[in-house]
């Protein structure tokens, strides 16, 4: 049993975003595994440490630095990487395209990645990536149970919990919840550095969406805000909350 | 153009309010709209759909679909575009929406704009206006194809009634057993009165401040009273007092309600990013240089223990 773990870099989450001639900067801003993919990655390893799966791959396409993204991983417990050359400005489809070429070499039996990605906020390339490669898939999951050749997914779906089977192989992807992704320990970095990570060349795809402009939202502006008894205080929220906002009570 | 087609969102014959938001903003672009059903005695959902504006309701009837599930979804819809190639096809930002979108864009090679906050439609051209990074950046992008994809935020256009002719298409069902390869085993859904967090018109947080159980409950209170959302920052997540799905932030849920009140939040970055954009922000904190002020309409420097009663006091009467 084979889990292969698709990984993004991106930005820190707490990294302000600023915008330099025209495109986003990255000048200085810390670099991190998409959190979603982070627990998709701690996932993997928790399979083969129940010895539900026998090897953890991570797969990642951009620039050089995402080498630093997939070490991290193979740091965590992974057992080895494949890191795709790819413009990091490619688009959902061309990421699906190229990714999924590469998934299909190693054929693996599960393949896991993060829902969203922190950055573009997409959703889309999991499924993609599934619809290529002509397998079923699996949304946003918080748990997973393995069994006779199927998964069983719990999801957080809109509005409760769905529980999904589907056969594998399969491409699932999960939501923040479902884990909490470990610290790699010093032994761990040590020990990444030795793993083997193949560089391969992207499959050729272009983008079928085009950006125009990246800008900032208006910055909002502070209104009033008073300081004063607790009393006074919540009296006048209330006056604001029904004359302003006119909100109904029920 | 030949049409723009709304993706309508329901279970169980509910239809979700985002699908009234998109109906409304098509009308709009100024060319025919049409409203797409797929379930299973789902036709009588037509006269409701039409009461936002859709001139026609296409209706894809069958067992099939009686529940959502991607793969039959998916191929009824291929073949629809195929038999009429509307112009655009727009999804909710939604579980199941974008899961759709996404799987349907694939096999029709065709781009996708997922979750946009607005959009200028034309002939074979959608330019959509995006948050990233959670709503520290905006980016407009342009997707060309046949038909334009898309998918589209809850609670950000406003729902107009507008009376469409609703006439009813029956789809040939193009779709069979053969293409489902999910087995939904059970659908639990979340117990409680309050509306969803992502549709809310007024979402009540609470954060570190709540400082446990008891905080929240002041919260929930509240948000009762107002028939609102209960969210939460990282800190009330992290500590256990709230579930994971009513996080906003980051990583989170991306909300714009008429009104946000953050109880005890400081407004991290993460947190912003997740709650800016609500059209109305109410904050009570103790401490003056909170940066949840900085965006705030209306900021209470207090202790929200002293404060939230008091408010819920004042309110009633």
């Amino acid at each position: 049993m084979k889990v292969l773990v698709c990984v993004k870099q991106t930005f820190d989450t707490e990294a302000k975003i600023e915008i330099k001639d025209g495109k986003i900067a990255d000048a200085g801003i810390n670099l991190i595994i998409n959190p979603y993919d982070e627990v998709a990655v701690e996932g993997g390893i928790q399979l083969k440490e129940k010895k539900l799966a026998d090897e953890v791959v991570v797969l990642s396409a951009g620039g050089d630095k995402a080498m630093d993204a997939i070490r991290t991983a193979l740091a965590m417990g992974a057992d080895r990487g494949i890191l795709i050359k790819q413009d990091t400005a490619a688009d959902e489809y061309a990421r699906a395209v190229v990714l999924a070429a590469a998934i299909k070499d190693e054929n693996p039996d599960l393949i896991l990645a993060g829902h969203v990605a922190a950055d573009d906020g997409s959703s889309q390339v999991p499924t993609r990536v599934a619809e290529i490669l002509g397998l079923p898939h699996v949304n946003v999951i918080t748990n997973i149970e393995l069994a006779d050749g199927k998964a069983t997914c719990s999801s957080e779906a809109d509005g409760g919990t769905q529980v999904t089977e589907v056969s594998l192989p399969a491409v699932v992807s999960s939501q923040v919840s479902w884990n909490e992704p470990r610290y790699p320990s010093m032994k761990g970095i040590m020990q990444a550095k030795k793993k083997p990570v193949a560089t391969v060349d992207a499959a050729a795809a272009d983008n079928k969406v085009n950006i125009v402009e990246f800008s900032l939202p208006a910055a909002k502006q502070a209104g009033v805000k008073i300081e004063d008894e607790p009393e006074v205080c919540a009296a006048q929220l209330a006056d604001w909350m029904k004359n302003t906002v006119k909100v109904e009570v029920k | 153009m030949a049409g723009t087609w709304i993706f309508v969102e329901q279970r169980d014959g509910n239809i979700r309010k985002v699908t009234f938001e998109m109906l409304s903003e098509a009308k709009k672009f100024g060319d025919e709209v049409s409203a797409v059903v797929f379930g299973k005695g789902v036709a009588g959902l037509a006269p409701e759909l039409a009461k936002y504006g859709a001139d026609k309701v296409y209706v894809a009837d069958a067992d099939v679909f009686a529940n959502y599930n991607t793969g039959a979804y998916v191929a009824q819809m291929a073949a629809m575009i195929s038999e009429f190639s509307p112009n655009a096809v727009l999804f909710a930002h939604t579980f199941n929406g974008r899961d759709f979108a996404s799987r349907l864009a694939q096999k029709l090679e065709l781009g996708l704009a997922t979750d946009a906050i607005a959009l200028e439609l034309s002939a074979g051209k959608g330019v959509f206006t995006r948050a990233i990074y959670a709503g520290k950046a905006i980016a407009k992008v342009e997707v060309a194809g046949a038909p334009v994809l898309g998918t589209i935020r809850a609670g950000v256009w406003e729902v107009v009634e507008a009376a469409g002719a609703g006439a009813v298409v029956e789809a040939a069902v193009a779709a069979s057993d053969a293409d489902v390869y999910q087995v939904v085993k059970s659908f639990e859904p979340t117990v409680s009165a309050r509306p969803d967090l992502s549709e809310a018109a007024i979402v009540v947080s609470g954060g570190r401040g709540c400082k446990g159980p008891d905080g929240i409950k002041l919260v929930e209170g509240l948000a009762d009273l107002l028939g609102a959302a209960v969210g939460g920052s990282r800190a009330s997540i992290d500590s256990g007092w709230l579930g994971h799905e009513l996080q906003v932030g980051q990583t989170g849920k991306v909300v714009c309600p008429n009104l946000y009140i953050a109880c005890g939040i400081s407004g991290a970055i993460q947190h912003l990013a997740g709650m800016s954009s609500s059209k109305y922000i109410a904050a009570v904190n103790t401490d003056t240089e909170a940066p949840i002020f900085n965006v705030s309409d209306f900021g209470v420097v207090a202790d929200l223990f002293k404060v939230i009663p008091t408010l819920v006091g004042e309110l009633k009467k």
